[in-house]
């Protein structure tokens, strides 16, 4: 049980490449902090420096009230889970969780009593004596999860693992490792790429991108009032819809230049415009039915109008902009309708796409 | 996509037999010559099949020697052979499994420069640097000793390069894994690499321990004393004899042997050689 607090951690690799620009965060006792971010933003180094697994050249780390800069992963008394699993190949299950432990000196029995309740929470019970590579992706997870359990460590770090199973199985891992946090209730880190992990399983939700914090907070809090461009791109799929304000149409806002913001699903399509909200004509250029939901992707087609602002992945193509429609009944493709969103379901940031401005 | 044409098929198997009658025919001719006496051997038609003086002259060729030329007998140059062949591949393994672990998983100074020396001596066999290492062995008194007779032959960088090649497919989430377990560079050896390697080290064995088995130049520089020869140097001076007839059927017995210790080695080890060697998989 301890609390993980990081104070402007630095990373700068001998060649000078500034990998983590300055990150300072708090994760309470037993919760559950998800780190996300494009590949590259720097969430994996994150993870290992708190693991011990990478130097910390800037900044300060501390696990359970102890600044642990200089001490070695195994000291650290964390546990991490790797996205391969790094199952030893040559061992049996019961001795892949039994290795940590006996290398601390553990007495055989206790050991033999931790291995024994990981295999029961995990259901491996059947499966101690298998080799790993007998054993199926999920299965291998979970061994990889029974040898975090076992050392009951104070910190759970857990770097992408589930992106190495398929779909069904990761939601199904997904649910099970939230189930599994909360009932040990060990401070967890977790870093994914996945937005929809990211939202499902946080407590609190760290976004980065290029080695600095985009934004801290609840996942909700942050899917609602998304404090960057960047954010607002990132978290939610489909991608929320951009377009310079100057563009916006009819629409009155408090500034003059600046981004503004609407998620697909708070697009309506309709003939009439809400009192201060916005109104976009559209000319269907294609259509994705998933089943219970519809996305129309639109082409915004008022003579002369300038593109969407997007550049970034994740985000979309110049000019184009998706409403959400329940159900699957939408207009034909090649049809043009008429979007509206009403005032308070729209989202206003600086022309540099830095800052949230309050509508 | 393989095709699949009978006469294809034909060509191949003409192909492949021919290949087996040139490597395997002198093996035969070798074991029937060990079946006859001496005069049936020398007198210039050798017979194709074997002849009834077999037990006799692998007793005499294990345990008395040639009758006139007072060498050693073939068992105790079998087991020079074989320890000197063993040594060398076990200390081989062992160098080498140390040396790549040192060049893969450490950072130190020069490390880069110390590979690339590894890697140079690779061109310099034996032979180019006999002088120097005779002197050095010699100057250590090393001459007709096993120990003579092992450590040159034991600095390679072969075996440093497959071991290297095979450390570096081993995940590095691996030794980070084994860092959070609380094993330290020792253990992690111990624990994981070593078990992982079993297959390399079989498969290195196989390939040093017939190396060594069929050193010839080397041996010869350094044995003076009978009792220290190896068999490959035993079958040479028991052809080279000044007044006498030599006894090609106890050579010829000699010969085949020579051939079983490193067959058997390969027919045991046969199974983890190859999968050393084609093991992909971690």
């Amino acid at each position: 049980m301890a609390n993980v607090a990081l104070r402007n951690v630095r990373k700068t690799y001998a060649g000078g490449f500034e990998a983590i620009k300055g990150i300072e965060f708090d994760v309470g006792d037993g919760q559950f902090c998800v780190l996300v971010g494009p590949s590259g933003c720097g969430k994996s180094t994150l993870l290992r420096m708190v693991a011990g697994l990478e130097s910390i050249t800037g900044g300060e780390i501390d696990i359970g009230g102890r600044i642990v800069n200089a001490i070695e992963p195994a000291d650290r008394d964390i546990a991490m889970v790797f996205q391969n699993y790094a199952l030893y190949p040559h061992m049996s299950v019961y001795n892949n969780m039994a290795y940590g432990l006996r290398n601390r000196r553990m007495p055989e029995p206790e050991i033999d009593t931790r291995v024994q309740e990981a295999a029961r929470i995990l259901e491996l019970g059947a499966m101690l004596e298998r080799k790993p590579r007998q054993l199926s992706g999920g299965q291998r997870q979970r061994v990889a999860m029974g040898r975090a359990i076992v050392r009951q460590p104070k910190v759970f770090l857990f770097d992408e693992p589930l992106s190495n199973l398929d779909a069904k199985l990761r939601i199904a891992m997904r649910v099970e490792i939230r189930k599994l946090q909360r009932r040990l209730k060990t401070t967890s880190i977790y870093v994914t790429h996945d937005q929809l992990e990211a939202m499902t399983l946080a407590d609190i939700l760290v976004v980065m991108n290029g080695g600095r914090v985009e934004q801290i907070g609840n996942p909700l809090e942050i899917y609602q009032k998304p404090a960057t461009t960047f954010v607002a791109s990132f978290i939610g799929a489909p991608p929320m819809n951009l377009m310079a304000l100057r563009e916006a149409g009819d629409f009155h806002a408090p500034a003059r230049d600046g981004i503004l913001g609407i998620r697909p699903e708070d697009l309506v399509i309709s003939s009439d415009t809400p009192a201060g909200g916005l109104a976009l004509n559209l000319t269907v250029e294609a259509i994705e039915r998933v089943g219970a939901e519809t996305y129309v992707y639109g082409i915004r087609s008022r003579q002369g109008e300038a593109p969407t602002v997007s550049a970034r992945p994740g985000e979309l193509p110049p000019g184009e902009v998706i409403v959400r429609v329940p159900g699957a009944i939408g207009p034909a493709i090649g049809e043009r309708i008429r979007a509206s969103a009403p005032r308070d379901k729209l989202h206003l940031f600086s022309a540099d796409g830095r800052q949230r401005i309050d509508i | 996509m393989v095709e699949h044409r009978p006469l294809n098929d034909v060509i191949a198997y003409a192909i492949l037999t021919l290949g087996v009658f040139i490597v395997a025919f002198p093996v035969y001719l070798a074991l029937i010559a060990s079946s006859h006496d001496a005069g049936t051997v020398i007198g210039g038609h050798m017979p194709l099949s074997p002849g009834n003086h077999t037990l006799e002259n692998y007793y005499r060729a294990v345990f008395v020697g040639g009758s006139r030329t007072s060498r050693e007998p073939v068992g105790h140059m079998l087991t020079n052979s074989f320890i000197s062949a063993a040594g060398i591949a076990v200390g081989k393994i062992f160098i080498s499994i140390l040396s790549a672990y040192a060049v893969v998983y450490f950072r130190f100074p020069f490390r880069k420069t110390a590979f690339w020396i590894i890697f140079v001596t690779l061109m310099l066999p034996v032979e180019v640097r006999i002088y120097p290492t005779y002197k050095v062995v010699s100057d250590l008194h090393m001459l007709d000793t096993y120990a003579g007779l092992i450590l040159p032959l034991i600095a390679s960088a072969t075996g440093t390069l497959l071991f290297r090649q095979f450390f570096m497919t081993i995940p590095d989430e691996l030794l980070e894994a084994s860092r959070i377990d609380g094993a330290g560079p020792f253990r992690f050896f111990w624990d994981t690499l070593l078990p992982l390697s079993v297959t390399t080290i079989a498969a290195l064995f196989v390939i040093q321990f017939i190396y060594g088995w069929n050193q010839y130049l080397w041996p010869l520089l350094i044995t003076t004393q009978d009792s220290m020869q190896t068999i490959v140097i035993g079958i040479k001076k028991m052809l080279t004899t000044t007044d006498e007839l030599a006894e090609w059927q106890l050579a010829m017995a000699t010969a085949v042997l020579a051939m079983l210790p490193p067959v058997a080695v390969v027919v045991f080890m046969q199974r983890l050689f190859v999968r050393g060697l084609v093991e992909t998989e971690k």
